[in-house]
């Protein structure tokens, strides 16, 4: 595997794999010293034409706790308005040597142009293009739900995973039904109508129109973050009643099982989505998710940029597809 | 120059060898092969080679003025003489746009110029395209270039009462209002199909109802007031029904549909190549399978290319940002031989029909689509049936290079081409 497009590029060993390795890297953390030698002299891009200063964070610590050396390329705008092309920028990248490109775009797809276009010869980590996929959160996010419900082993066998909101717009929503349903979850879908895509009904998991269906069979319930605009798009008629339609509240949370765990990928609508009381609680895990993304990242660069060469041989023989 | 030729042993729609003769160019004689004699007659060896009337291109983008690094009148004329064209109908969506008579005689003068092909400037029907005002339509009829197609292409006229009122309007010149079938709301930042590979890709959908809406409307539109109507690029199965239904009610609709929609479909969009980005989208295999037989059965009525010249930078970028439009003439006549020719949808009369003899019609360029026949303008087009062919993007005549098509062998060659009996190509070389 030498790019991390999408989350179908994994198999359910790879993506194992990585969660294992994860799992490994995340005891650097409780270190008082924070930093392995693995990625040293390697360069890691983050190239960012969307902000998100979240992923962003997280992915340049995961990279300096590899100890490599980080850029931070924050392209103002993208090139469909003005300034720099991606073509570019890639080049200037490829020109000062980066090892690792990990790009945000707000164009579906520019990680794969970047990966394929023959514009650089490094590796490429998509974080989050357009409305098409962010793999790296649907990989923290099974690492949360493999930790809290599988004591951090194995698969997500027959684990009941619900995903709440705008699913049409989510690359998150994308990533996790994809790399989830690989892991052996049963992965549920709901939202209105408007906000759930064309063909969903060929997707690996099953949809629903009523949250409250769902709520008592759901292991995991992730809440989408729903923008505003999209109202003026008449995909819902108000914040409120999409509120009450999908909102997560306190009455919700408790027809929940006593063990399932709530989640959100941030950043979150308190009073929209979400009930700011339930994102305090104590089944929320958002908190541990940002802590995971860092060891999931650090996991995904490690084996992408050779931190070891077994590790690498290993994914490609169980099975591990070339992006 | 030698004004007088004597095509020796072609086949005419791909019947027995026979021999054209031409002179000060009409055919003044068809013979049995090797029989024609003419006096002072260059003779060309085309044993064999399939004989159609030059092809007649309804949907072109020459790109000049204004973007004459992606495409001028010279090189996109080129590109069509080598396709096996004698005419292209050149859009509109030019900058400036050609809505006045100043423009389309300015491109009408640069096609007389290049002269490989006879260039028809194709009017705006709204000032800019900005689909609010009429374009002064009637001073572009009366122009040196005589318009008789108009289009806002690349635009749909969505507003009902202009097109209607357009539709009326043209009718005082026989005019016909070509439309691009886009209902601009149902695509605001449409990328692709809507269907369930666009749900997967992430890619704005764009539904085949929000071109199937327009066409409805303009043929109801079109009955109403009596007046013709053109259908560009239709690329849905519904289109296809649509139009069928209109024709069935006696409704004077026409339609066209382009090589790509005819071979390619939205499964190339999964390498978010931008080279496969193009308006109106490229489809599923069904509304491909609908295209074929819609043209087969005469619904569709004629192939046009939709040639749509980029450069470089406007495709090789992310497929957010890149142009829609891909090459066609040098192509499309291969690609139809592909899909229609060879699995038997349509023999050569018909390839005649679709290609050279209808679109003539519809645009009204009465030198060309003549049948090959005794005192009929010799625009000829000859083709090697047996070729195949490499397509190589750097090797095209256009300046650009946005071909779907690099790296496909295809089949079918052209090998020579007279426009009003001189070669406007000669061994498949531009010939002057």
């Amino acid at each position: 595997m030498r790019h991390l497009l999408s989350a179908a590029d994994l198999d359910s060993a790879t993506a194992q794999l990585i969660l294992d390795t994860a799992a490994e890297l995340a005891t650097v953390t409780d270190r008082s010293v924070k930093k392995l030698p693995t990625l040293r002299g390697r360069t890691v891009v983050n190239l960012f034409f969307e902000d998100s200063t979240r992923t962003r964070i997280s992915f340049e610590m995961a990279a300096k706790r590899l100890s490599a050396d980080v850029i931070n390329f924050a392209a103002k705008g993208s090139s469909v308005s003005k300034g720099e092309s991606l073509k570019d920028t890639a080049l200037t990248l490829e020109a000062m040597g980066a090892d690792a490109v990990v790009i945000r775009h707000s164009a579906s797809g520019a990680p794969h142009r970047l990966a394929n276009a023959g514009w650089i010869g490094g590796t490429v980590v998509n974080a989050g293009d357009g409305t098409h996929e962010h793999p790296t959160q649907a990989l923290l996010d099974a690492y949360t739900i493999r930790r809290h419900l599988r004591g951090g082993k194995g698969d997500l066998d027959g684990l009941r995973v619900t995903i709440v909101g705008d699913v049409l717009h989510s690359r998150v929503a994308r990533s996790n039904v994809l790399l989830l349903s690989i892991l052996g979850a049963d992965v549920t879908l709901v939202g209105p109508p408007t906000l759930l895509p064309t063909g969903i009904d060929s997707w690996p998991c099953k949809v629903s129109y009523d949250i409250d269906e769902v709520i008592p069979g759901t292991d995991a319930l992730m809440m989408l973050r729903v923008q505003l605009e999209r109202m003026q798009a008449a995909y819902f008629p108000s914040a409120r009643e999409y509120s009450r339609a999908y909102g997560l509240d306190r009455e919700r949370m408790v027809k929940l099982p006593d063990h399932a765990i709530v989640m959100h990928p941030g950043p979150m609508n308190r009073g929209m989505e979400i009930s700011a009381e339930v994102a305090d609680s104590d089944r929320a895990v958002m908190v541990e998710q940002v802590a995971n993304g860092v060891s999931v990242r650090m996991a995904v660069l490690y084996l992408l940029l050779g931190g070891s060469g077994e590790a690498i041989a290993t994914a490609e023989k169980s099975g591990g597809r070339a992006a | 120059m030698n004004q007088s030729f004597i095509l020796r042993g072609v086949r005419p729609y791909g019947d027995d060898p026979v021999d054209i003769v031409v002179a000060d160019g009409v055919i003044r004689q068809i013979t049995a092969a090797g029989a024609a004699f003419a006096d002072g007659a260059e003779v060309q060896e085309a044993n064999g080679l399939i004989a159609l009337p030059g092809l007649v291109d309804l949907h072109t983008h020459l790109r000049e003025p204004g973007r004459e690094d992606a495409e001028t009148v010279e090189t996109g004329s080129q590109a069509a003489a080598l396709g096996g064209y004698t005419a292209v109908f050149a859009m509109a969506n030019t900058f400036p746009v050609a809505d006045t008579a100043g423009v389309v005689e300015q491109v009408w003068r640069l096609g007389q110029e290049s002269g490989l092909v006879d260039v028809h400037p194709v009017g705006a029907v709204t000032v800019g395209l900005g689909g609010t005002q009429l374009a002064e339509l009637g001073a572009m009829a009366g122009s040196a270039a005589q318009v008789r197609v108009f289009s806002d292409d690349g635009k749909c006229v969505s507003d009902a009462v202009l097109m209607r009122r357009a539709l009326e309007y043209v009718k005082a010149f026989d005019g016909v209002i070509a439309q691009h079938a886009q209902e601009p709301r149902l695509t605001e930042n449409a990328q692709m199909n809507e269907s369930p590979l666009s749900g997967v890709l992430g890619l704005t959908g764009w539904p085949a109802v929000a071109e199937e809406s327009i066409i409805a409307r303009d043929v109801l539109l079109a009955h109403h007031v009596g007046s013709r109507l053109h259908v560009c690029h239709v690329s849905t199965a519904g289109s296809v029904d649509i139009v069928r239904w209109a024709k069935a009610r006696g409704i004077n609709v026409t339609a066209e549909v382009t090589p790509h929609h005819l071979l390619l479909t939205e499964e190339l969009v999964r390498s978010y190549d931008p080279v496969y980005k193009v308006n109106p989208p490229l489809r599923s295999a069904d509304d491909v399978a609908a295209l074929w037989e819609g043209l087969a059965d005469g619904t569709i009525d004629i192939v046009a290319t939709d040639h749509a010249p980029h450069a470089l930078e406007d495709k090789d970028c992310e497929w957010g940002a890149a142009s829609f439009g891909m090459l066609g003439l040098q192509t499309a006549l291969s690609v139809v031989v592909e899909t229609m020719v060879r699995t038997g949808r349509l023999d050569w009369r018909g390839v005649a029909e679709r290609m050279s003899a209808a679109p003539a019609r519809i645009g009204q360029a009465h030198d060309h689509g003549q049948p090959l026949e005794v005192g009929s303008v010799a625009n000829i087009v000859l083709v090697d049936a047996d070729a195949r062919w490499v397509v190589e993007a750097d090797l095209l005549a256009s300046k650009s290079h946005n071909t779907p098509y690099a790296g496909m062998e295809l089949p079918a060659r052209v090998e020579h081409v007279l426009k009003r009996g001189r070669f406007t190509v000669r061994n498949g070389m531009v010939d002057r």
